[in-house]
């Protein structure tokens, strides 16, 4: 314990005195690597820092020394959560740079993906935040359901968690019969278990009150640069894909829910609907779901199926020529944005004409927003505020790039 | 209040403040692109932000570009959007000489940590920042890495080698 | 209700090498001790980016981890019998790292999961240490970008078989030290 002038203490503030306590970098409750330095009165927070950049790992310099579909993978390790969305953005805008028209199929099977992904996403973060209240019952139930959609992924691109979907152009491969089978089969069971896990916690008391703490202000949200559902558990209705609508997201019927107060219950709930928003999109999708081709018809930039490139001789050439960077991208600065599982995901991207990005700076959501954690936990009891982290949904990849 | 905004009418209505300080405006791939000088953003920003008809509320991102070969070496972009008429503009400054800026934290927030990576990643010194120290580097570091003299890789590697790994600049063989 | 015995299997652990007859069994401590130690493995997770969301999966109902005895997870790791590092290990968190291994009693496994833990991966970049084993001794590196709950199991399971099989003496030895030595951990 430490007498500290310089920190004002509250009119019902016992000790008059504070105590330095250090959660993280490995802390159980940060959930990531990042660390809060907090200094607390009993069990209010007065006063805190963090420090980020355990995990840096210069995403935007290796961008620079890499063609574009080798930053793909980069991506994928962004918000390792949902990683299908963070691909899709990153081809979208080098669709755009490169003006390259993805066919109708090809955007629906992306948003059927990208809904997915966002699924995904809140089903960690919501039933994480059960597990930092004390119900861990919540989480293993609902990470079965996690698996389901991994399965999926798998059927489409092999993949579990760093996907790599999709291709500059479309997709690498068409949905087959077991994905669309898993997918159905997700789509009628899913929803009951995750209705279970709202039985559990939505009208809970215990849950409520512990989670109806630290409050936003929209122009508090505002002003730090809040996207995703943490701003629109402030009541601003601001989703990517209803601003600017990217991949025929405009071509889908569904609702933005907002909260009112922007705590910790909101934001958890907002994620919730946001849940069921996303069933209603991946529905429509697949019953809409247009025939045609899946990649674009753009040879010079699109990477030719394998078994093309060993049995026909174009496929062989462009391959050779995207691959060894014979072909050149034009000159030019793009930005596009996608609505990603915490908000808007931004890309933006200046191209010399070379293979590779000039520069290429991601707008990661998480790192914008946890830098008023600090600020939004000031006067909270330290429980909460480690409830409000985890509802924030930082995740530690998209913080340090 | 329902005056429609479009991209004409934010050229004029800068135009008309601002004069021939915010110029050269383009529109790349959809986005209107202004360049202004260090001593003109931070007002420009505010006037943006403030302006009743326009309202651009939300500071999207701040970055920093290296152009090693030109005059005016560094450039920093900021994005900006206004939410109420779904309009995004960017706006540009080049810092000649030692790179430096006034700081845009006191007109957004949250410009505290983008400001903090750019100066981290390119060493531009953000004047009027509470706190401009690094943010993702450890504080030892004495390069800013993503200058582009700076090599991507790690230096102390020796198990790997240009032949084998192709550890060379796949864009720019210089 | 009977078991139908062609489909239930269960996993019948073979007792260690021993002499046997009606009423006793005679074996080695070490042997004994091995075995008991191997199925009350306490991890540490040092899960810092994508690896550790495998992880969760891994520890989650599908996978489900617990059944090879790792049921508890030490967030201290003073408690812990064994650090899974997942993850990327940039070069500030390098002594992060370090001085949980250093807080770790002994005997303590450590098992490198992803190729980041293990080599750096993809990102050989100036931020990022190119593998833990520059920093502390590794026992059990497990592939994969990120490699699948099956194979942290598997990874996991050739931890099982170090502690079953490890002399009880190997931590006084002056080879162990030595090892230490080199990494300069006391």
């Amino acid at each position: 314990m430490s007498k500290q002038d310089h920190i004002k203490h509250s009119a019902d503030s016992l000790e008059k005195e504070t105590i330095t306590l250090n959660i993280g970098p490995t802390h159980p409750a940060t959930h990531g690597v990042f660390q809060n330095i907090v200094e607390i009165d009993g069990e209010r927070i007065v006063s805190g820092d963090s420090t980020i950049g355990y995990i840096h790992r210069a995403f935007e310099k290796i961008a620079e020394h890499r063609p574009f579909y080798q930053v793909t993978p980069l991506t994928d390790r962004l918000n390792y959560c949902s990683s299908p969305i963070n691909n899709m953005g990153w081809h979208m805008t080098v669709e755009k740079l490169l003006g390259v028209q993805v066919p109708k199929r090809a955007q629906y099977l992306r948003v059927i993906i990208m809904e997915l992904a966002r699924i995904a996403d809140h089903i960690v973060c919501n039933s994480v935040i059960g597990v930092d209240t004390g119900a861990l019952t919540g989480f293993t139930y609902v990470f079965q359901w996690r698996e389901k959609i991994y399965e999926i992924w798998e059927e489409v691109c092999g993949a579990r968690l760093t996907t790599n979907i999709g291709r500059v152009g479309g997709m690498e491969r068409d949905f087959n019969e077991i994905a669309f089978k898993k997918l159905e089969e997700f789509l009628r069971d899913f929803p009951k278990g995750w209705k279970e896990f709202e039985n559990l916690l939505v009208r809970n008391r215990i849950f409520m009150d512990r989670t109806q703490t630290v409050p936003t202000t929209p122009e508090f949200a505002l002003q730090y640069g809040f996207t995703g559902p943490n701003l629109r558990a402030t009541g601003v209705d601001y989703d990517v894909r209803v601003m600017s609508p990217y991949s025929s997201y405009e071509d889908f019927e569904f609702n933005i829910p907002v909260g009112t107060k922007g705590d910790t219950y909101d934001r958890f709930m907002v994620r919730n609907q946001e849940i069921w928003e996303s069933l209603k999109i991946i529905r429509q999708a697949l019953d809409k779901l247009p025939a045609g081709p899946y990649h674009a018809d753009a040879p010079q930039f699109y990477l030719p199926p394998k078994a093309e490139v060993y049995n026909n001789m174009e496929a062989l050439i462009y391959h050779f020529k995207i691959v060894m960077g014979e072909i050149d991208a034009p000159k030019g600065e793009v930005y596009h944005s996608v609505e990603g599982g915490n908000g808007e995901l931004g890309f933006y991207l200046i191209s010399d004409g070379g293979r590779a990005a000039y520069r290429l700076h991601f707008r990661r959501p998480c790192f914008i927003y946890y830098q008023a954690f600090t600020e939004m936990v000031k006067g909270c009891l330290l429980s909460d505020a480690i409830v409000a982290m985890s509802s924030m949904n930082i995740i530690a990849g998209e913080l340090d790039a | 209040m329902n005056e429609t905004i479009d991209y004409k009418k934010v050229t004029e209505r800068i135009a008309e403040k601002f004069g021939a300080k915010v110029h050269s405006p383009e529109e790349p791939y959809g986005m209107l692109t202004l360049r202004t000088d260090k001593d003109s953003i931070i007002p420009l920003l505010q006037f943006l932000r403030d302006d009743e008809a326009m309202q651009f509320i939300f500071l999207t991102d701040v970055c920093a570009v290296h152009f090693p070969d030109k005059a005016e070496k560094f450039e920093v972009v900021y994005h900006i959007h206004s939410l109420m008429h779904n309009l995004r503009v960017r706006i540009k400054v080049a810092l000649s000489g030692e790179p430096k800026i006034p700081t845009a934290v006191n007109v957004f927030k949250g410009a505290n940590w983008m400001e903090r990576e750019t100066y981290d990643f390119y060493g531009v010194i953000f004047e009027g920042h509470p706190n401009l120290k690094r943010i993702l580097n450890v504080d030892e570091m004495t390069i800013f890495p993503m200058r582009k003299e700076y090599p991507l890789e790690d230096n102390t590697r020796i198990d790997k080698d240009d032949k084998m790994f192709g550890r060379i600049n796949v864009n720019r063989e210089n | 209700m009977a078991l139908d015995t062609n489909t239930v299997q269960a996993k019948i652990v073979a007792p260690p090498l021993g002499v046997g007859g009606p009423g006793y069994y005679a074996t080695s401590f070490d042997k004994a001790i091995g075995l008991a130690k191997q199925y009350s493995i306490w991890p540490l997770p040092f899960a810092t980016s994508c690896c550790g969301i495998e992880f969760m999966a891994t520890m989650g109902p599908h996978y489900d981890l617990s059944r090879f005895g790792a049921e508890r997870l030490s967030f201290s790791p003073r408690q812990a019998d064994l650090l899974m590092v997942m993850g990327t290990i940039a070069k500030k968190m390098g002594p992060v790292l370090k001085q949980v291994y250093e807080q770790m009693a002994e005997p303590r496994w450590v098992i490198a999961v992803g190729a980041c833990a293990s080599s750096g991966g993809i990102f050989d970049t100036y931020s990022v240490l190119q593998g833990i084993d520059q920093i502390i001794p590794v026992d059990v590196y497990v592939p994969g970008c990120p490699p699948r709950p099956e194979q942290i199991i598997d990874g996991f399971m050739r931890i099982q078989d170090l502690v079953h099989n490890e002399s009880q003496r190997r931590r006084n030895s002056p080879e162990y030290k030595a090892l230490l030595e080199s990494y300069g951990i006391r």
